[in-house]
């Protein structure tokens, strides 16, 4: 048995590439299938140096196509099984986790959004919202997490493994370019050593036993030769989801009690308005800060509940509205004016959203 | 609570502007204290101007780039051009003296600028190699966001492999902070 | 339900009769391989793969561990099971579109890696389950629905040499072979080599079937027959392409 990869808390300073890549050993990730695409290549790069040692597996794929569906298999045969990409390759993404969504496959994939659409920038958007959340030809069956910070990728690295494996839904972390590059520091940790339970995978294939005698074959498809049958299907998926929706979703929120503007961000950009509120609180104004860690599903209730009482809501992201887009649809019917500082495929600072804020209160 | 000092360092490739950025930021981490550091990055493998983003501070540090810098080093003329943005009326602006034809593009809107002889006294006293330590010396200097004894542990814990087999290594490298850290000195 | 005599012990009895139409080729490769699978004594060790197209339709047909996937991603499916799982032996199950057209880079990577998996494909010379398009093993002038006026090589290229293009890749250890649903002992022979050669771990192995398809072809029992082995025949070699190790010579 190979030793653990950690031992004991570590305080660490690495770049958010690292950190992945450690959270994936930690959590027990046995195998990583892969394509090139940066900003993500540094897991590939730190999870192939580090897996000799822990006995972990790695192949190197042809595409992303190839990556995701590779990524299947390794799911089907029952192990903890991830990938990693970013913008094009999300884009190819799509269709092995249409294929997952299909089949409540619970594989993992780690995206570090890059500037769209098309080839644009290796560097930061937020601009893969709108793919990671709803992507492939069905109904976004699928678990997103945004993470801020370099301990929350490690975090909910781990965790990713936990919901995808509890749930049998596909569940991301969500990145992005910056978070992918930046060294800031965290504590690395043990997941078992915090009492953190590592859910029990089990093979889909390939289990003990004469199929058709001992047991039934394990016969699993994706296609139905009729819309009732595939109806029938999706019903019961829908009604997973929305039963494991409260268990799922989760927001960071402060000072929104009493807030006449609410700013709403997320991921690496809710750094920047986390600082502004606080700014902005200090001298004065009363804002409010709130954030939804999963993107899929929205934390609903919080959100609708918060909107309830404020007057604005100031939408701030590294896109053309993609996640205005998610909020608006939870918080209908709310009268809260909707304000936006949308900045596609280029960074916020927390001075343009002290700007922002001081303009619209003039 | 204190804010984080802000420093943008920025220079041609090859001129070590990321290995600076990189061994404060390892050094203030050491320490306890919190650093973000950030590089840019894109499609060119090579050349193009290198910047980096570095802050530290006291608390954990919010957003990783920012709009106006505490500190602003730039080591060549495309390096002054690209960096203006970052300079606000409190920003310390600090370039290359070696570097020609770039009076107009200077910011004037800064609280100090100064030109120290890095790459001269690299090539001149000590050898270019180190020319981006001198650079590190005085950052330093300039900010004290990292003690000089940090710094040069951080060093040795990066290029300690590297001092083993070469000890005058270690003494350049030094020497180069120390110098680094003076040409700031002489100009306060 | 009348239960075939010959029908192989790996078959699933309560999903036949089939789904495939009558007189479609599909049923006697997948007798083929039923057929090797109980020889070698592997029914529970194997998992099946099996494509969009016509071979979904085989998405129950064996006792077998079974996962139907997407248009031309068999091939990475079962290499991602393979690779997690290198102790279940792993079969990809596709057509002539899914292998040489959509999924083509899945296939050649397969082959230059030397996935420990074996592929079969099904040549029928045209898309089946979409209605009798084009696909890359249309043989020059023949009608099809998107060739309404015989292909025409100058324009849209010549069939796909699979299983050449497969032998001129893969490293040694390989096993390419096209085999014939005309000749069945021999084509049964390949998929059990094809399955010997990724059981002991040698390399990618890959089997082309050349199978039959009245309702496209829109020919009778007579006229199905002469497609294959006189139209077919002429531009798909059947035998062996590379057999590894000593056995080399045996496959020439």
């Amino acid at each position: 048995m190979p030793e653990k990869p950690i031992q004991g808390e570590k305080r660490m300073f690495v770049t958010g590439n690292e950190v992945v890549a450690w959270a994936a050993l930690a959590a027990g990730a046995e195998i990583m299938y892969g394509y090139p695409i940066t900003p993500q290549n540094e897991i590939m790069h730190y999870w192939t140096r580090m897996i000799p040692k822990y006995g972990r597996r790695f192949l190197q794929t042809e595409d992303e196509l190839s990556a995701g569906f590779t990524t299947v298999g390794g799911v089907l045969a029952g192990r903890r099984a991830f990938t990693a990409t970013a913008g094009p390759g999300n884009t190819l993404m799509q269709e092995p986790i249409s294929m997952a969504e299909a089949m409540r496959l619970p594989i993992v994939v780690v995206v570090q959004q890059r500037g769209g659409p098309s080839t644009a920038t290796v560097i930061y958007s937020q601009q893969e919202v709108t793919l990671t959340t709803l992507g492939g030809n069905g109904e976004g069956l699928r678990v997103v997490y945004s993470t801020a910070t370099h301990q929350e990728l490690f975090d909910y690295t781990i965790k990713s493994f936990n919901t995808a494996w509890k749930y049998r839904f596909p569940t991301f972390v969500l990145g992005d370019g910056y978070q992918a590059k930046m060294r800031e520091s965290l504590m690395f940790y043990d997941p078992a050593e915090r009492g953190i339970e590592m859910v029990p995978t089990d093979a889909y294939v390939g289990r003990p036993g004469m199929p058709g005698v001992d047991r039934a074959p394990t016969h699993m498809r994706n296609t139905y030769n009729m819309e009732e049958e595939l109806y029938d299907v999706l019903q019961g998926y829908l009604a997973d989801f929305a039963k494991a929706a409260p268990e799922i979703a989760e927001h960071e929120a402060f000072d929104t009690e009493d807030a006449d503007l609410v700013i709403i961000s997320h991921g690496v950009v809710s750094r920047a308005c986390k600082m502004a509120v606080r700014e902005l609180r200090e001298q004065g104004y009363k804002v409010g800060y709130f954030r939804p860690i999963t993107l899929r599903p929205m934390p609903e209730k919080a959100m609708r509940e918060m909107a309830g009482k404020a007057k604005q809501l100031l939408v701030v992201e590294s896109a053309q509205g993609q996640l205005d887009r998610l909020v608006k649809e939870v918080i209908y019917g709310s009268t809260a004016e909707m304000l936006s500082l949308f900045k596609p495929g280029v960074g916020v600072t927390s001075e343009e959203v002290i700007t922002r804020v001081k303009e619209i209160k003039g | 609570m204190g804010k984080p000092i802000k420093i943008v360092l920025a220079g041609e490739g090859g001129q070590g502007v990321q290995s600076v950025a990189e061994i404060l930021a390892e050094a203030a981490n050491e320490k306890g204290r919190e650093a973000l550091y950030i590089p840019n990055f894109g499609v060119e493998q090579r050349g193009g101007v290198s910047v980096a983003y570095l802050q530290i501070g006291d608390e954990k540090i919010g957003a990783p780039k920012f709009q106006t810098a505490d500190i602003v080093i730039a080591l060549s003329d495309r390096a002054v051009t690209r960096t203006r943005k970052y300079v606000g009326p409190e920003t310390v602006f600090v370039y290359d003296s070696g570097i020609e034809n770039i009076k107009d593009e200077l910011p004037t809107n800064t609280n100090k600028i100064y030109a120290i002889p890095a790459i001269e006294v690299s090539k001149k006293e000590l050898h270019p190699r180190v020319f981006n330590v001198i650079i590190m010396g005085a950052v330093l200097k300039a900010t004290g966001v990292v003690a000089m004894d940090d710094a040069k542990k951080a060093i040795e814990k990066k290029l300690g492999y590297k001092f083993e087999k070469n000890p005058e290594l270690r003494e350049m490298n030094f020497k180069a902070m120390d110098r680094g850290a003076e040409l700031v000195a002489d100009l306060s | 339900m009348t239960v075939q005599p010959a029908m192989p012990k790996c078959w699933r009895v309560e999903t036949k009769p089939h789904k495939f139409c009558p007189g479609c080729g599909h049923g006697l490769v997948l007798k083929a391989l039923g057929q090797a699978i109980d020889e070698l004594g592997i029914q529970d060790k194997v998992v099946f793969g099996c494509d969009i197209g016509c071979s979904l339709l085989s998405w129950d047909f064996f006792n077998v561990d079974t996962i139907q996937t997407h248009h031309g991603r068999t091939n990475p499916v079962v290499t991602g099971i393979k690779r997690a799982n290198p102790d279940v032996i792993c079969v990809a199950y596709m057509g002539d579109g899914g292998g040489y057209a959509i999924g083509s880079q899945h296939l050649v990577s397969s082959a230059t890696r030397n996935e420990r998996i074996t592929a079969i494909l099904v040549n029928n010379t045209q898309y089946g389950m979409t209605g009798g398009q084009m696909a890359p093993t249309t043989m020059p002038g023949q009608k099809t629905e998107t060739s309404p006026y015989g292909r025409d090589a100058d324009t849209t290229g010549s069939p796909t040499q699979g299983p050449e293009m497969v032998a001129a890749i893969a490293p040694e250890g390989a096993y390419v072979a096209r085999g014939s649903v005309a000749n069945m002992k021999q084509l049964k022979n390949y998929i059990k080599k094809a399955l010997e050669n990724q059981m002991a771990g040698n390399g990618f192995s890959f089997v082309e079937a050349l199978s039959l398809c009245p309702t496209n072809w829109r020919t009778n029992a007579k006229d199905t027959w002469k497609f294959l082995e006189e139209d077919m025949y002429k531009y798909f070699k059947v035998g062996e392409l590379k057999v590894p190790g000593p056995r080399e010579k045996e496959g020439q």
